[in-house]
């Protein structure tokens, strides 16, 4: 047995942490998901390719997070190694070594937002988007796509590249009205320089195999086509599955692997999923092969049945409107930029963001600089019920010298009477400064 | 006195060890043909002047089940394969009777479907009647639940002269090496039983009444009675058994290298603390991957007789070899030629040699000794990096906790021991090369034969206990019992050491060599819902490759 596309993994289970015992982020998740690797043989076959986790370093995480008080502070070295996971598959993918890459790695990322007090959906740090600045700031590659399938709204990921308009962040998910972290509507579609780079397909519950394959059809690779990323990512979270027991929802380890098969990831990173003896065993076998291109026909649950899991006609036409409603909203989104170009030179908005899993509230005000020739300084003022206070400023990368001075500028102005710290991610230079009470 | 006999390709050797000492050394020519006369004729040439009570042991590794296999000459086999879902199982054919049935398990050993039993015999019959007599019975999973193996047994056993069982073969996870293993278990289970068997008869009709016992891949031993219903484990135990002759010369307290340097090729082992190490799942043969233990040697095509030319201005260093060395007749310069024409090596024409050397001399422009000489670094180079490789390997194997990722331990050989050929002449340049002290110990022309003779008996068990379900079960041993629904890894540790010991003794161990130790632990929590339902307990425990009890304390 052969692959046809060379395929690396990093299969790291950690089967020595947890949140906590009986939490679902716990050292078994991955057992019966190795037991399913091993038995099969996955890792005999030609071209399938094992590699241990590398560790991410503090600079990587710099590059994306704001972490308070500090990197090591709110990480431990499971995030580490996590994060590691998907560096290493990312340098084998891109190093030529593999065509493309899978890594089962735990803890999960794709709630982490841009600053990070703690652990909010079981993440501390986003995996993707550390992996993804790595991949840029060691590769020179530009337009990268990151596509969440995970059920929850990868709203960490979206906050982080909401302002980028080189970065796809499309996301596939379990209406938010119906699930945490209860956002991802259609109406989010990015900041005012990265407007149509944010796309948000809310599903209804008991969504199956049928209505994730015809948003992927419909929408998902039509965008992706416009949008010709030079890499596509697939956070691949797998509580989509039936059995999942947090969620609602009715996909199956046969859908997964066609959809991976459609959407033909260079990287595809786990996120949840957490029927551990149900799903993570098959969905994962199934996305390994459908990466490697061999045949996946065979792999399915023990008691799947098609009929039962069969999708209702009023989920159907639920779907097809959501659809049809982004598109048509996407058409906007030229217009709307004009507008943003012709009106004030800042952009602001507040928000509060729950950490459910550290029991954290943060207040966050975040003020962007509307420009024409670049992804705009970004300035974010947070404050966390920990009583910790942050001052954030982003350079992006490819920033214009104005915004570079902005960002400078803001950085010096920011005093530490007020703030706890302020830090100044400077994605131009690849630094990141930090003032500290 | 024990004996110990190893058959190689081109000779076989046997020796007769009284205490430390050897009584005896035999060297005779192999023939493949006929390898039944080979061995009795080394043994009866070994033993002929000691009184056949003195023999208190005798061990022969042979290339029996090897030859059979790389040369497929192997009885025909049936093999049943309950997949299940998974990959699709069309894809693991093997040899001319392979039938994916229905039936199958899940991981955590469910039976979620079952046999059918008419599909079950009507295969039978069609195997019958193609004249199979050997059967292989194998579903996914099996070393979770063996239930499906063991209804196709029962329906079927009747019929056939062997029947080898998935489980039984190895306690691992892997199906495809499963099928492999169970399917080479079966071709060669006939035709190791009729050898050994013949043997047996040998040793008897010289009055000797002492066990047969057989040197494995891992470098350890079983009886002749066990060789049947593991006779695929008795492949490729040649690397293995120069392993354990070195094994005594090994110090205890460091990590080594130990080279093999042939004509043809070297093969590298590594020993920590002077137990070699073993191959993560099993060994490959003829093209298959298998499970069966073996030890960790690797070989390289770089020898005393590789071919020695330049080629796009670099000096090339096998893997082929064109002939004996020039020395010695042959037609193109080796790495013995660049020995010979340093005067390193006695014996040979020293002409030639020089001649063959002035050649690449000339294209390297260098003098004559001074082409050798790089010949040499250049062959010794070629043997360090491949050390490095396989240290590397080693190093980066997949480990799956945070603990084994941070804290794993770091093998870093501090010394080597070299036998073979040009042992003695490579041994002073591979130290000046690799900055390690080199050793080459006394009698390593007949190592390979000394380390059947001393090898102790080596086994493996896998006990997995799930205390929801209320089971503990030893797939290899076929153990299956209930567990105590508060049971902990220590009381599965119990059960393992109980049923590795049962095991060594009944593969032919002596009770004062039973080195085991505990191979791997984990246990996991099993929640429903919010609430810990039971544990998943997985203990892997082993007695040790090593060396009989008067022969360990000898080393060094
Ligand atoms: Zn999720
Ligand atoms: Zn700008």
């Amino acid at each position: 047995m052969k692959a046809n596309r060379k395929t690396g993994l990093v299969f790291f289970p950690a089967f020595d942490w947890a949140i906590s015992k009986t939490h679902p982020e716990r050292e078994e998740r991955l057992l019966y998901t190795q037991d399913q690797v091993f038995e099969e043989g996955i890792l005999d076959i030609e071209g399938l390719v094992e590699f241990n986790p590398s560790l991410a370093t503090e600079k990587d995480v710099e590059r994306v997070h704001f972490c308070v008080p500090k990197v090591d502070a709110v990480l431990t070295e499971s995030h580490y190694i996590s994060a590691g996971g998907c560096k290493t598959v990312a340098d084998a993918v891109l190093g030529g070594e593999v065509d493309c890459g899978f890594a089962l790695v735990r803890p999960p990322g794709h709630h982490a937002m841009r600053v990070v007090h703690g652990a909010r959906g079981f993440c501390n740090i986003n995996i993707e988007a550390i992996m993804v600045e790595h991949i840029r700031q060691t590769y020179g590659v530009d337009r990268v796509a990151i596509v969440d399938t995970d059920c929850h709204h990868g709203d960490g990921t979206q906050n982080i590249y909401w302002h980028d308009p080189d970065t796809l962040f499309i996301s596939l998910h379990q209406d938010g009205r119906t699930l945490y972290p209860g956002s991802g509507f259609t109406s989010e579609m990015g900041g005012p320089n990265a407007l149509g780079t944010t796309v948000n397909i809310p599903l209804p519950p008991e969504t199956s195999k049928e209505g994730f394959l015809y948003v992927m059809d419909r929408v998902v690779l039509p965008i992706l086509d416009e949008f010709k990323p030079e890499l596509v990512i697939n956070s691949a979270g797998q509580d989509n599955h039936y059995s999942d027991p947090i969620t609602g929802m009715r996909f199956c380890a046969q859908g997964y692997a066609k959809l991976t098969e459609k959407l033909q990831p260079h990287i595809a990173v786990l996120e949840g999923g957490y029927s551990i003896e149900g799903a993570l065993p098959y969905v994962n076998v199934g996305i390994i092969l459908a990466l490697a291109g061999i045949d996946y026909s065979w792999v399915r649950e023990p008691d799947y049945d098609p009929e039962e899991l069969r999708q209702s006609d009023e989920i159907r036409s639920t779907i097809s409107s959501t659809c049809e409603r982004l598109l048509e909203e996407r058409q906007q989104c030229a217009s709307k930029r004009k507008k943003y170009l012709e009106g004030d030179e800042f952009v602001q908005r507040s928000k509060t963001i729950i950490y459910d899993t550290d029991k954290i509230l943060e207040e966050q005000k975040e003020m962007i600089r509307v420009c024409g020739g670049c992804a705009g300084v970004l300035k974010i003022d947070s404050y966390a019920d920990t009583g910790r206070h942050l001052l954030g400023i982003s350079v992006p990368r490819k920033a214009c010298s104005t915004c570079q001075d902005i960002g400078r500028q803001w950085f010096e102005e920011g005093s530490i009477r007020r703030f706890d710290l302020v830090c100044l991610q400077d994605r131009v230079a690849d630094a990141y400064e930090v003032k500290r009470k | 006195m024990i004996v110990g006999l190893d058959v190689g390709g081109t000779h076989t050797d046997v020796v007769v060890l009284q205490g430390k000492e050897i009584v005896c050394k035999v060297k005779i020519l192999t023939d493949h043909e006929n390898l039944l006369d080979t061995v009795c004729f080394g043994i009866f040439e070994a033993t002929r002047d000691f009184k056949p009570q003195s023999i208190k042991r005798l061990v022969v590794s042979t290339t029996l089940a090897t030859n059979a296999i790389v040369q497929g000459k192997t009885e025909p086999v049936g093999i049943l394969v309950a997949s299940g879902p998974g990959i699709n199982p069309n894809g693991f054919a093997i040899g001319e009777h392979y039938y994916p049935v229905s039936g199958a398990i899940d991981h955590r050993g469910k039976e979620i479907a079952s046999i059918n039993e008419e599909e079950i015999l009507e295969i039978g019959k069609k195997l019958e009647s193609s004249n199979v007599r050997n059967l292989a019975l194998v579903s996914k999973f099996s070393v979770r639940n063996p239930s499906l193996e063991l209804k196709m047994r029962h329906l079927l056993a009747d019929n056939f002269d062997t029947v080898t069982l998935g489980h039984e073969v190895s306690g691992q996870l892997n199906f495809v090496r499963r099928i492999a293993t169970a399917y080479l278990n079966a071709a060669v289970a006939g035709i190791s039983r009729n050898f050994y068997e013949a043997v047996r008869g040998c040793m008897e009709h010289q009055s000797m009444q002492t066990p047969l016992e057989i040197l494995k891949a891992d470098g350890g031993t079983m009886t002749q009675e066990s060789s049947t219903r593991y006779a695929v484990e008795t492949i490729l135990s040649g690397p293995a058994a120069s392993v354990m002759g070195i094994l005594a010369f090994a110090d205890r307290t460091k990590e080594e290298v130990v080279l093999d340097i042939g004509g043809t090729t070297t093969d590298i082992a590594i020993l920590v603390e002077g137990v070699p190490l073993l191959k993560p799942l099993g060994i490959r043969i003829g093209g298959y991957n298998t499970l069966v233990r073996a030890l960790r040697t690797v070989s390289i095509g770089v020898g005393g007789d590789s071919w020695v030319r330049i080629e796009d201005n670099i000096l090339k260093v096998g893997p082929e070899r064109k002939g004996p060395a020039l020395a010695y007749g042959g037609t193109e310069p080796t790495p013995t030629d660049a020995l010979v024409t340093l005067g390193l090596v006695k014996g040979g024409d020293r002409q030639r040699a020089a001649q063959g050397m002035q050649r690449l001399a000339e294209q390297m422009g260098e003098g004559v000794e001074e082409a050798a000489e790089t010949v040499i670094s250049k062959t010794c180079d070629l043997i360090l990096e491949a050390v490095q490789a396989l240290v590397d390997r080693v190093n980066q194997m997949p480990v799956y906790t945070i603990h084994d990722l941070l804290e794993g331990r770091v093998i870093a050989p501090t010394g080597m021991v070299v036998i073979g050929g040009p042992a003695k002449e490579l041994a002073p340049h591979l130290q000046d090369r690799s900055g390690w002290p080199v050793q080459v110990p006394p009698d390593y022309e007949v190592a390979n034969a000394i380390g059947a003779a001393v090898a102790r008996t080596t086994c493996q068990v896998t006990v997995l206990a799930d205390t929801d379900r209320r089971y503990v079960y030893a797939p290899e041993e076929g153990h299956m019992d209930i567990i105590d629904w508060r049971a902990r890894t220590e009381d599965v540790v119990k059960i393992a050491f109980r049923l590795l010991r049962q095991k060594a003794l009944r593969l032919g161990a002596d009770e004062d060599d039973l080195e085991m130790e505990l191979l791997e632990d984990y246990e996991f929590n099993i929640v429903e819902g919010f609430y810990t339902v039971g544990r998943n307990i997985r203990v892997k425990a082993q007695v040790k490759p090593g060396l009989i009890r008067p022969y360990r304390e000898a080393a060094v």
